[in-house]
């Protein structure tokens, strides 16, 4: 006990070092933890406690929000495999079930030598190369038979995984298409060169006394050039909602700071929405331009301090974006006085999120920035006026600030250009499932779905999942229409079903999606989203009736109407949209009288059956109607 | 100058800074809630209060009331829609009236009395919540738990201390208390503490009291909770 006592402290002194006791870095605390003993174990949570001067049930709190973080010991090794939809089409479930058999562990236990546990997680970000799973946060891509063998013997055998063959975690960027933004080829500090350039003298100097924390007067030069620039390219946020970027810049830059405070800038790379992975292209092979991005949006909204917040499953980049960073500071690109220019003062820090997809929502995220559970906020009031400790906040995704550093470097006239007049530039798509080319297209906005389909070489489509689960689907009939925020909008995924695929399946995978990622705050969606997932599993069953497409409605109305963030609103979108363009693949299912109860005796009978080892035809009651169709 | 938005056809006048709700309860009006109580900070989760403002649903416990808003609350669609709530909370607990303590003080059981909720509708989820008696004065059974976090709000804001939080995710959401134990034995809960009095549901209990207001008696049975209500 006291041997184990002296390890966490060990473990634990430097990582509370390190984040300066700060309890607004709790969550990193707990993730460094996890990283180091494997668990967070209530040694640790004591030691972390005493450091924090932080209540334990607080901490308790915070620990038991996050998927990746485990109050019980979980394993030496920690296997998570993608469960999204893409995956499970690549085969994802029979490798699971591989490695569960050779390493002798049951699926979400840990295996009796207490060495390894083996589970599913939501997508990891990696569709375009899967099957895929995460072993202690870090990503194994491209899985197969021979793949998992080798993983297992690795396990079996106990190899430190820094031991492990690097091209076992070697991830492809598939870069399939190129337009402006991957074809930019920036050198670092071009974009704020070309900025500083357009930042005249008089606006530099006011920089120093007023607009820089305090925004300027209208019609004086200075970093509100910057914002002209950016209005007129028309620049739209990335991350899903559309919204127009220089509003929110405009915004931030005129609330007021409270004494002692500052602005702040944060990148959204919570890339969460299934089958969506451009974001990690763009912090893989371009961190300097979003970097770039960033200290651009702090030059115009005057801000000193920001945040990249990198999702959990995106760990294995974290040491190479900490890299870039410190070249960036060696540059003069980032810390005081950046380019020589007086006042120009900021720097970026990166927080690590811990398996929640509430947390890309972008109140939750500043929750979790702070140190807490990722619950969105009531607003109003919003984030640009007081988000991360109630500072005027802006947050805004990887590709939008990418887009930003550019906008600065060329002109928003230039940018304005590209895409539609709603939609202005281009998008980067995720095309992943039934094509010959999974990987990341750059499109100009406007582009058909046909023409994506086309040039990823997909045959026999019947469907695009445009925007992942909370986005839209897309049937045959429909794909002369445009990826744009005025037709078809996307914050990146585009997943393709061909005609071999069960849409219903999609949608049920969705539903279990939502249900798993319900951050549990609000009524409607903590419940609804279990009901749905529910009904949909009902329906797998052969248990649906008629009745049941009401009690979705239902479900859709709730939860649309009442719920207290867009993943509630957006939870029930998949099964309506397949329910009208595919409603068949759901009638199959239904069982002949308007109400079928949910219950059924045989499959309760499972549990009983696994306990006894048995599963013959005498373990089972005769069945009713069920057969595999 | 008073400032007045419309409650369902009502002029309610309202200060600057009140809520809807807040604004209806000084009119003398009843919303629907449970999360909401007017000693705390709003929590805005439970969503019972949700009315229609210029026709948008919106919880009436975090939005600020404003000058010519049409707010609707008492409509046959939205009970119906708080019904549906009030059956969610229902079925994801295990709430056995006839034999909790809370009956006819409990604001659930009360609300859904008032707006006519006649069955659970859904499947129960029968969670497995088990019961901590291990202080000598309190008891709590979190199957009735409703996480609408008043005992959090309670502890932190009135008693000082930070005896409740939420812990877990989703349906998995649960109370938690502040030992390493988990047991409210082993924190410094203590009687008169605010937070063990503000539970609008039979989760927090004292010990030896239960039927000390016999029932037929109670708060509810005497009349309904739209008339009964702080
Ligand atoms: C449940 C949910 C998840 C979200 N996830 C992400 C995400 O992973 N990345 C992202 O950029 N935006 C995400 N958003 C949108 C953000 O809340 C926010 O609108 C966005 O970061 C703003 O940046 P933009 O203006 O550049 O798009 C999510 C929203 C919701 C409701
Ligand atoms: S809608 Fe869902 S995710 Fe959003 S606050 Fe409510 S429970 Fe949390
Ligand atoms: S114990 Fe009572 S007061 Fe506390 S969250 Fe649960 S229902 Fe609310
Ligand atoms: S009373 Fe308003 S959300 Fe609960």
């Amino acid at each position: 006990m006291h041997d184990q006592e002296r390890d966490v402290a060990s473990a634990l002194a430097p990582i509370l070092a390190r984040w300066r006791n700060d309890p607004t870095a709790l969550v990193q605390i707990l993730r460094e933890t996890q990283e180091a003993l494997d668990w967070i174990s209530p040694q640790a949570i004591e030691f972390i406690r005493r450091a924090l001067a932080l209540p334990h049930a607080k901490i308790e709190g915070v620990a038991g929000f996050y998927s990746f973080f485990y109050t019980r010991p979980r394993g030496r090794y920690r296997v998570l495999f993608a469960d999204n939809i893409v995956e499970r089409m690549q085969g994802g479930a029979a490798l699971l079930e591989r490695m569960c058999r050779n390493l002798w562990v049951e699926q979400g236990k840990v295996s009796e030598d207490g060495l390894v546990s083996v589970d599913t997680t939501s997508c990891i970000g990696m569709s375009d190369q899967g099957p895929a799973l995460l072993v202690n946060n870090l990503s194994v891509p491209n899985l197969d038979e021979a793949r998992v063998d080798r993983l297992c013997e690795l396990i079996r055998g106990a190899v430190p995984l820094a031991d492990w063959p690097a091209e076992l975690f070697a991830v492809a960027d598939n870069v399939r298409r190129r337009d402006v933004l991957l074809d930019a080829g920036l050198r670092p500090g071009d974009a704020l060169r070309a900025a500083r350039a357009r930042i005249d003298r008089v606006g530099t100097e006011a920089s120093n006394t007023r607009s820089w924390r305090e925004g300027l007067p209208q019609g004086v030069a200075g970093p509100a050039a910057l914002i002209d620039e950016l209005r007129r390219s028309g620049l739209r946020g990335r991350g899903g909602a559309g919204f127009s970027t220089a509003l929110k810049w405009d915004a931030c830059r005129n609330a007021p700071v409270p004494e002692g405070g500052c602005r702040i800038v944060v990148c959204n790379a919570d890339e969460g929405e299934p089958g969506t992975f451009k974001d990690r292209v763009l912090l893989n092979s371009h961190a300097d331009l979003v970097f770039e991005g960033m200290t651009v949006a702090a030059l115009a909204v005057g801000a000193r301090r920001g945040f990249l917040y990198l999702r959990g499953e995106y760990r294995y980049l974290l040491d190479k974006l900490e890299g870039v960073l410190a070249r960036r500071r060696a540059a003069g690109l980032l810390g005081p006085a950046i380019l020589g220019m007086a006042g120009a003062d900021f720097d970026i820090e990166i927080h690590v999120g811990a398996g929640a997809y509430v947390c890309g929502e972008e109140s939750a995220l500043i929750e979790s920035l702070e140190g807490k559970r990722g619950t969105p906020r009531n607003r109003p009031p919003f984030p640009v006026t007081h988000g991360y400790l109630g500072l005027p906040t802006v947050v805004d995704n990887v590709e939008t600030l990418a887009c930003s550093a550019l906008i600065a470097l060329n002109g928003g006239d230039w940018f304005a250009g590209i895409g539609t007049e709603a939609s202005t530039g281009t998008k980067l798509l995720s095309v992943s499932g039934d094509v010959a080319a999974p990987g990341v297209y750059e499109f100009p906005f406007g582009v058909t779905v046909a023409e994506v389909l086309e040039a990823a070489g997909a045959r026999d489509a019947q469907a695009v999942q445009v925007g992942g689960p909370s986005g839209t689907c897309v049937g045959e009939a429909e794909f002369g229409r445009r990826i744009a925020f005025e037709d078809v909008p996307s914050a990146g995924a585009f997943m393709v079903f061909d005609r071999r695929r069960d849409m219903f399946e999609v949608a049920r995978n969705f539903a279990h999606f939502f249900a798993h990622e319900s951050c549990g705050f609000c009524t409607p969606c903590r419940v609804g989203t279990s009901l749905l997932k529910n009904l949909m599993d009902k329906l797998a069953n052969g248990h649906g009736s008629p009745y049941d497409f009401a009690e979705i409605e239902k479900m859709n109305h709730i939860l649309q109407q009442m719920s207290h963030c867009g993943l509630g609103h957006s939870a029930c979108n998949p099964v309506l949209d397949t329910i009208a363009r595919f409603r068949p693949a759901y009638e199959r299912r239904l069982s002949n009288r308007s109400f079928e109860p949910a219950f059924d005796l045989d499959r309760a009978l499972a549990p009983a059956r696994q306990m006894t080892g048995r599963d013959d035809a005498g373990a089972h009651l005769a069945i009713h109607g069920e057969e595999a169709k | 100058m008073s400032q007045t938005f419309t409650l369902d056809g009502e002029e309610i006048p309202f200060r600057d800074g009140q809520t809807i709700i807040q604004a209806a309860h000084d009119a003398g009006r009843w919303i629907p809630h449970l999360c909401y109580h007017p000693e705390f900070k709003p929590h805005g989760s439970c969503k019972l209060c949700t009315v229609t403002v210029n026709g948008r649903h919106m919880a009436s416990c975090t939005t600020q009331a404003a000058a010519g808003q049409t707010v609707e609350s008492d409509t046959e669609a939205l009970n119906g829609e708080r019904r549906t709530l009030l059956q969610m909370l229902f079925v994801e607990g295990n709430h056995f009236c006839p034999s909790c303590e809370k009956s006819g003080d409990c604001k659930l059981q009360a609300t859904a009395y008032e707006l006519g909720m006649m069955t659970p509708h859904f499947d129960h989820f029968y969670p497995s919540r088990p019961v901590d008696a291990s202080h000598p004065e309190v008891l709590l059974d979190f199957n009735r738990c409703i996480l609408c976090s008043l005992c959090v709000r309670a502890s932190r804001d009135v008693d000082g201390k930070c005896v409740f939080a939420l812990s877990g995710r989703g349906i998995g959401t649960k109370l938690v208390v502040n030992a390493a134990s988990g047991r409210l034995a082993d924190t410094d809960a203590a009687i008169g503490d605010k937070a063990l009095e503000v539970c609008p549901v039979g989760v927090i209990l004292k010990k030896r009291r239960g039927f000390a207001v016999p029932i037929g008696e109670r708060t509810y049975d005497k009349a309904p909770i739209s008339e009964t209500e702080e």
